[in-house]
């Protein structure tokens, strides 16, 4: 567990921000200029921030009350930077294996095990200016592990790649956050990576927290899930495998009723994770007839929430909530309010990837 | 080799090699620190540093050597000291090594700053967040960096050593086979009638070492830059 509390005034601007970062990973979400890397950077020790208060677990690597500052090397924290920062002038396993040289203490380096992991075998004897920059971060993933650290820090470490290399990387990540058992703080400004990769989400704003939580209640508030994008705004829902059926079709029993999805490769039995966007449900005020999408669930609107370009209406299914964003035109059309009973039709249901929202330990 | 230079020239030829070496190796460690804190460290008291380096840049040789003179002649506040522990500067081939070094400085360290500057400080960061300290930072990644850059301004700096002539001649004068240098050597010749042929035989050594020194500096510059880039 991490516990942040800073303070930092820059000339023209000042970050004040608190937050406690639990086990899995953890994003910390703004938009440019919000101070996400000035509170890694002070979590790293590469800043010393004027007051202030930074401990994992009962390690105080920060504390201004009482004139603590350990040096960045003796903090035991993995930086990956946003560019790797891999040293040109060693190979690719001197540069896995550097940090292990100065912590390592007689313990064997894991090299086999994270060269497996992040498939980076045939890279070893390479330099760095011969890699691709999927392998360079890859690279500086590995490095960071290997120096036995505490907790990880990543800033931003997908956002110099274009679309490819990041699909290429987001596995590594997602085995990291649910096999190494590292704490990980994550910086990012995509709300795609955030949905993807975060078991909690700190929101940062000009310097400040403006809420923080589990990445599922987080992206289902409507007060909330506007800042991290309306395009990743959706509910998870908790459902059981039922059967696979023969057209192809896997049933699952929610709360709220059957779903059928396109096959899932799961047993049956299994406990799923659907992630449903907003942008996918459809609100019909009567069951709708003559209709091509399968899943169609009764539910009653719980509140409607104005955001930028329309409406985000919260809709109850039994016990569990389902977002749906309609424009401002089809809410009053619909003469949508609290407690009126309607059909939310699904048009697209997807398995959360990962383990999304689930804590890594 | 013994026909071409007479023995008086050709020990002035090993007296300079051997006053440059030694200029150059004494000072390479102090080069380094005060290059690597003028490049890295913000101090009050940066630009003093900075300007008292590149003094001998500027000042005539004759004023450093008249300055060093002042300073550590045998009557010199710091010379009075090194007398008594035994240490003699003034009129012998290590002072002529001390007056090389000291003109020879400002072009070494500027070379060795520009190294450290094109090094990337992040790099160095990323060092000390895997757990090194900032010694080995410096050993492990900065000095593997710039060498190239340290090595080429030592050559400069050898090659300025060689040619030096106003502050040595000022700080230990022109006594053969103590301290007189390839350059004094020249001027010597130069006094006496039918010394041309000797001189111009020196000059001709003097101008190959130069061309040698720069050619071999600028090609190390190069070779940091390409490793830089990790090439």
């Amino acid at each position: 567990m991490l516990s942040v509390a800073l303070r930092h005034a820059f000339p023209g601007f000042t970050l004040d921000a608190g937050f406690e970062a639990p086990a899995g990973l953890t994003a910390l979400f703004g938009q440019s200029g919000s101070g996400k890397t000035t509170v890694v950077n002070a979590v790293a020790g590469l800043l010393r921030p004027q007051s202030g208060r930074i401990a994992v677990g009962d390690t105080v690597l920060t504390d201004s009350g009482r004139g603590i500052f350990l040096p960045p090397h003796r903090r035991g924290i993995g930086y990956v930077f946003q560019e790797a920062r891999l040293f040109p002038h060693l190979t690719v396993r001197q540069n896995l294996l550097y940090g292990h040289w100065f912590t390592g203490r007689g313990r064997q380096p894991d090299l086999p095990r994270v060269v497996e992991m992040l498939g980076i075998g045939p890279l070893l004897p390479r330099r760095p200016a011969a890699l691709s920059g999927g392998e360079r971060q890859r690279v500086a993933l590995g490095r960071a592990i290997l120096s036995h650290p505490r907790m990880l820090l990543m800033d931003e470490p997908l956002a110099a790649l274009d679309q490819p290399r990041k699909e290429e990387i987001l596995p590594y990540l997602e085995r990291l956050r649910d096999h190494a058992g590292l704490p990980i703080l994550y910086v990012s400004h995509s709300p795609a990576e955030v949905a993807r990769l975060a078991t909690t989400v700190v929101l940062l704003d000009r310097g400040r927290v403006t809420a923080a939580g589990p990445v599922a209640a987080m992206l289902s508030d409507p007060a909330i899930a506007p800042l991290l994008g309306l395009s990743e705004t959706g509910a998870i829902l908790a459902a059981r495998v039922e059967a696979q059926e023969a057209d192809g079709l896997t049933r699952l029993s929610t709360p709220s009723g059957p779903l059928f999805l396109p096959r899932v490769k799961a047993d049956v039995g299994a406990m799923l994770r659907l992630r449903i966007l907003a942008q996918d449900v459809m609100i019909a005020t009567a069951a709708p007839q003559g209709i091509s999408a399968l899943n169609v669930v009764p539910v009653q609107v719980r509140d409607l929430t104005p955001t930028g370009d329309g409406v985000l209406v919260r809709l109850d299914a039994g016990d569990q909530v389902i977002l749906s964003r309609i424009t401002a035109r089809s809410a009053a059309a619909l003469n949508l309010r609290p407690g009126l009973a309607v059909h939310a039709v699904l048009k697209a249901v997807s398995v959360a990837p990962g383990t999304i929202g689930v804590s890594a330990g | 080799m013994g026909d071409w230079l007479t023995p008086d020239a050709w020990q002035a030829v090993r007296l300079s090699l051997t006053v440059s070496l030694w200029a150059v190796a004494a000072s390479l460690p102090l080069g380094i620190l005060v290059a690597y804190a003028l490049a890295r460290w913000r101090f009050p008291g940066h630009g003093l540093l900075n300007g008292l380096v590149h003094l001998p840049l500027v000042l005539p040789p004759v004023v450093t050597g008249y300055l060093l003179l002042l300073t550590f002649g045998r009557r010199g506040w710091v010379g009075q000291w090194l007398d008594q522990v035994g240490i003699v500067l003034a009129f012998r081939w290590t002072g002529a090594a001390l007056a090389a070094a000291v003109m020879a400085f400002p072009l070494m360290v500027r070379a060795i700053r520009l190294s450290i500057e094109a090094v990337d400080p992040r790099l160095e960061q990323a060092a000390s967040t895997l757990g090194a300290p900032r010694v080995w930072v410096f050993l492990t990644v900065t000095l593997p960096l710039i060498l190239p850059g340290i090595l080429a301004g030592a050559i400069l700096a050898f090659a300025k050593a060689m040619g030096e002539f106003g502050a040595t001649i000022t700080f230990v004068s022109n006594i053969p086979g103590q301290t007189q240098t390839l350059p004094s050597a020249i001027y010597a010749f130069l006094q006496v009638p039918g010394g041309e042929g000797a001189a111009a035989r020196l000059v001709l050594i003097a101008i190959a070492i130069a061309m040698a020194a720069l050619f071999l500096s600028e090609w190390l510059s190069r070779l940091v830059a390409r490793r830089i880039r990790g090439l």
